[in-house]
């Protein structure tokens, strides 16, 4: 679905990507993880276009998307979910909700989406009406997944989910997002911190080191390999 | 309120200043010329606030729009001699729109490479514009350079000011409170986000920027044929930031509050006038014989608006960011 070509993305004259390659399948669930500073959030904005790549290709259902436009890549159904849950706070849960299906133009498919994300996130439908800016963290987290949902999409880029969250919202977020890839049969790439967390929900994985992939392979692999182990999960 | 009530609102208030401006005959000048001012700073500071409050792109250049839309419009209604009620009255509406027209695109110029630009790059760079535009009149021949530039017709009248103003009060109100006008308020709290959301972040900021560099030069048009004498000067950088204190002071985002700031900083000035005859007093002016006495009213105009900053940082009108709804 998505396959990244030796991708080198910048920051002026700071290379933070060199050369990345990795693949995500439909209907998986792929993590990228590494430690702060790896290049995990620069290769999301690189996917979305926030940040243009140097060098190397985007393929996206087998087209190549790098240097489009962000608002054009949204379009083709890919959707990104920032790191610290941008979400707009002086708008309301449901101005938030409306924004995500800001290209979407059908009225009874906006409808649809709503549900979902109301059924997926009950407590969005009950502050629906609350400046979002006013919402706890968690809440803010949710928003900003359904806000992602809103725009139907078929891939999904979640930037850090669990960022300072209290565990026991964590488990209900990746509860969440289990069942967003389950039932809606979205593929999602996860870039997690909590090595563990996302090598458990997911189907394989990435290990990123400043800006280069330094190990891949099937999640529950992973989770067994002893370099992993030490750096990433704890011993 | 809705879409329909915000256009009986507008039906009324055109009227009104109709019916008022037939009635203008009986107002004191010095009273009516302070109320085309209210009129005027209406239309900038709430043309301003689509820019700064609701879009989040801090612009010190709307004296510069409207400079561009004053001197077009004088030079125009420059070219006809005395014309009756009906063909001067086609004549101004038109040079008001020129003048606009020829703000917008100006705004579009300046904004489309500059609105890249964040925070206080982008408040420098466009106070350079406005410093640009006013230096390009000063040198310009055509409309007097420095000596200032003589509109030959007062036509600004009670309908035309506050006709304008009541436009683009509707116009920001209902373009800020469709389904297309979040986008503007999406873009202020968070760009990237935005972004993500497919939302063309440009495409947005440049419309801000046009719409209200649009109604700038309107207002700029009303000037002109209000005080009927043009000088660079007169749109120097003092202008705009006059204008920003309005909406910070209203409240960023805030027409109603913006409304009511230009109001009573077009009025405080005028309300202070009699301190500048202190100096004048024969026993103040020998015991005091500085200059900057006669400037009283500017340093009380000054420490007035410092003391509101302090204390309304959020905006004089601003209570709460929105009513919370009860789910």
């Amino acid at each position: 679905m998505l396959e990244l070509r030796n991708l080198t993305a910048s920051y002026g004259a700071i290379t933070a990507l060199h050369g990345i390659s990795l693949s995500v399948p439909p209907g998986r669930i792929v993590t990228l993880i590494g430690a702060n500073g790896a290049g995990k959030t620069t290769t999301l904005k690189a996917i979305s276009g926030l940040l243009r790549a140097r060098r190397g290709e985007i393929l996206y259902d087998g087209k190549n998307i790098a240097g489009l436009p962000t608002h054009q890549i949204v379009k083709l159904g890919l959707s990104h979910v920032p790191e610290g849950r941008m979400i707009f706070v002086n708008l309301t849960v449901m101005e938030n909700l409306q924004m995500g299906a800001y290209l979407q133009k059908d009225r009874q498919a906006i409808q649809r989406e709503l549900d979902y994300v109301f059924a997926t996130f009950p407590r969005l439908q009950e502050r629906r009406q609350q400046i979002a800016g006013t919402l706890s963290g968690g809440e803010q987290q949710m928003l900003a997944i359904g806000r992602a949902l809103m725009s139907k999409p078929k891939f999904l880029m979640l930037d850090e989910p669990s960022l300072g969250l209290a565990p026991l919202l964590v488990k209900t977020i990746f509860e969440k997002i289990i069942e967003i890839n389950r039932q809606q049969g979205i593929t999602i790439l996860l870039v997690e911190q909590n090595a563990n967390l996302a090598l458990e929900v997911s189907h394989s994985g990435y290990v990123l080191e400043t800006g280069k992939i330094t190990l891949q392979g099937d999640s529950a692999a992973l989770r067994r390999n002893p370099q992993v182990r030490s750096a990433y999960l704890g011993g | 309120m809705t879409f329909k009530h915000a256009k009986l609102l507008l039906l009324a208030a055109l009227l009104l200043s109709l019916l008022i401006s037939l009635f203008a005959g009986r107002i004191n000048s010095y009273v009516l010329f302070v109320l085309y001012a209210i009129g005027i700073n209406i239309i900038l500071a709430v043309s301003l606030n689509l820019i700064n409050g609701y879009t989040g792109q801090f612009s010190l250049g709307h004296a510069g729009f409207m400079a561009v839309g004053g001197y077009t419009a004088a030079v125009i209604t420059n070219q006809f001699g005395d014309l009756n009620a009906f063909a001067a009255g086609a004549l101004f509406f038109g040079a008001l729109l020129a003048g606009g027209l020829l703000a917008a695109v100006t705004g579009l110029l300046v904004g489309l490479p500059t609105l890249r630009l964040r925070g206080d790059y982008l408040a420098i760079v466009t106070l350079g514009f406005g410093e640009i535009i006013r230096v390009i009149f000063q040198n310009m021949n055509a409309v007097g350079a420095a000596r200032g530039l003589s509109v030959m017709h007062g036509y600004t009248n009670f309908f035309w000011t506050f006709g304008t103003a009541a436009v683009t009060v509707y116009v920001v109100t209902a373009l800020v409170h469709s389904t297309y006008g979040r986008g503007f308020i999406a873009v202020r709290d968070d760009e990237v986000a935005a972004e993500a959301m497919g939302i063309n972040t440009t495409k947005y900021k440049v419309t801000a920027f046009v719409v209200g560099a649009f109604f700038a030069g309107m207002a700029g048009g009303l000037y002109a044929h209000s005080i009927q004498f043009l000088t660079p000067s007169g749109f120097n950088f003092m202008q705009s930031i006059a204008i920003v204190v309005m909406v910070i002071l209203g409240g960023m985002g805030n027409t109603p509050g913006v409304i009511i700031a230009a109001i009573l900083l077009t009025l405080l000035p005028e309300g202070l006038r009699w301190l500048a005859g202190i100096p004048s007093l024969p026993g103040i002016a020998k015991a005091y014989p500085f200059a900057w006495v006669g400037n009283t009213r500017m340093i009380i105009y000054s420490l007035l608006l410092i003391g509101l900053m302090l204390t309304r940082p959020q905006g004089l009108f601003t209570w709460k960011r929105r009513p919370i709804l009860p789910a």
